[in-house]
């Protein structure tokens, strides 16, 4: 599909900061309700990155009142009004579907240690 | 309404394949990018002369030595260079249109609007009932023996003693001419030639297509 490459290259954002499975995020997303405006935060572990290019989307997990919430961005969607990486996981996989069947502690993702 | 009295505009493009883009709403849409590089007409069909009124327009790169006479001396009446596609559009106003005028994406189409595009669909061999007609097939289990995927009774038996034309069955799929309407035009690329039409259209990526304006929409 590189033929395509320069009719994406309209929508394809640059002010995404890099993030990986097991990172932490706050992505603050605009709601618009009739004529008002508002930024919402959505803020979960990534446990997924899926796709490339325009069609490049990522998964957010987060634990409201003890039930598990995923939510599907697309990475270049101008839905996202702009992403903040809390944490760096410390993780082993590029897909952490397991967090799924784990609760508590058990589901806590080690910070990523900077000691070169 | 007959064809005689409707005016309609088209053009001839390459599908270049499909990707996406967000409209005003942030919604995604699912677009069919087609290239329309200019269109030269090559005849005006009158009334008068040929009993119907339509334009005929040309696109596409040819090498001037695969040309044929007759068709050289064609595309020299209307002094353009050869092209390779041709393609009637009939259409009332056939008279607005000069000989050898270029056609371009954003000169006849426009955003929103709504379009029909016809293309040959891609060949898929010889396939079954299943997956050329959408029979269900044979059950699983149940005591099916090696014919999940035949078609079953075909007709009666000493009545009509026959099967009856246009019966479906197996053979060749695809590869012929096929027509999606009323697709919506999500944008055009003056600048590149594109138009971005939301929806899939037939065929496989770099061969033609035909999009004219929606027959039947409003």
């Amino acid at each position: 599909m590189h033929i395509l490459d320069a009719v994406d290259a309209a929508n394809l954002r640059t002010d995404i900061p890099a993030f990986r499975a097991g990172d932490t995020v706050k992505v603050h997303v605009n709601i618009i309700e009739g004529s008002r405006s508002r930024v919402q935060v959505f803020q979960g572990v990534v446990i997924r990155l899926s796709g490339e290019g325009i069609r490049e989307t990522f998964t957010v997990r987060k634990v409201s009142f003890q039930v598990g919430v995923e939510r599907i961005f697309p990475l270049h969607s101008p839905v996202i009004d702009h992403i903040e990486v809390v944490t760096r996981g410390d993780v082993r996989r590029a897909k952490l579907y397991y967090l799924r069947d784990l609760r508590g502690k058990k589901a806590k993702i080690k910070e990523k240690r900077d000691n070169h | 309404m007959s064809t005689a009295n409707k005016t309609s505009k088209g053009l001839l493009g390459t599908k270049l394949g499909m990707t996406q883009v967000w409209d005003e709403n942030n919604k995604l849409i699912p677009v069919t990018v087609i290239e329309i590089t200019p269109n030269v007409v090559t005849q005006i069909r009158t009334a008068e002369v040929d009993g119907y009124s339509a334009v005929q327009i040309a696109a596409g790169q040819i090498d001037p030595r695969k040309v044929t006479k007759p068709a050289a001396g064609h595309f020299d009446k209307a002094g353009v260079t050869p092209r390779r596609h041709l393609t009637e559009v009939r259409t009332a106003d056939a008279a607005d249109y000069t000989l050898g005028q270029e056609l371009t994406a954003e000169g006849v189409f426009e955003a929103g609007q709504l379009v029909d595009v016809v293309g040959t669909s891609k060949g898929k061999g010889t396939a079954g009932v299943m997956k050329r007609h959408n029979f269900k097939g044979v059950s699983a289990s149940h005591g099916s023996h090696r014919n999940h995927r035949k078609p079953g009774s075909i007709g009666a038996s000493s009545t009509p003693s026959r099967v009856f034309k246009g019966m479906r069955m197996a053979g060749r799929m695809g590869a012929e001419r096929v027509t999606v309407m009323n697709l919506k035009v999500q944008a055009i690329d003056a600048e590149k030639g594109l138009i971005l039409v939301k929806g899939a259209v037939p065929g496989a990526r770099g061969r033609l297509v035909f999009v004219r304006t929606a027959v039947k929409g409003a």
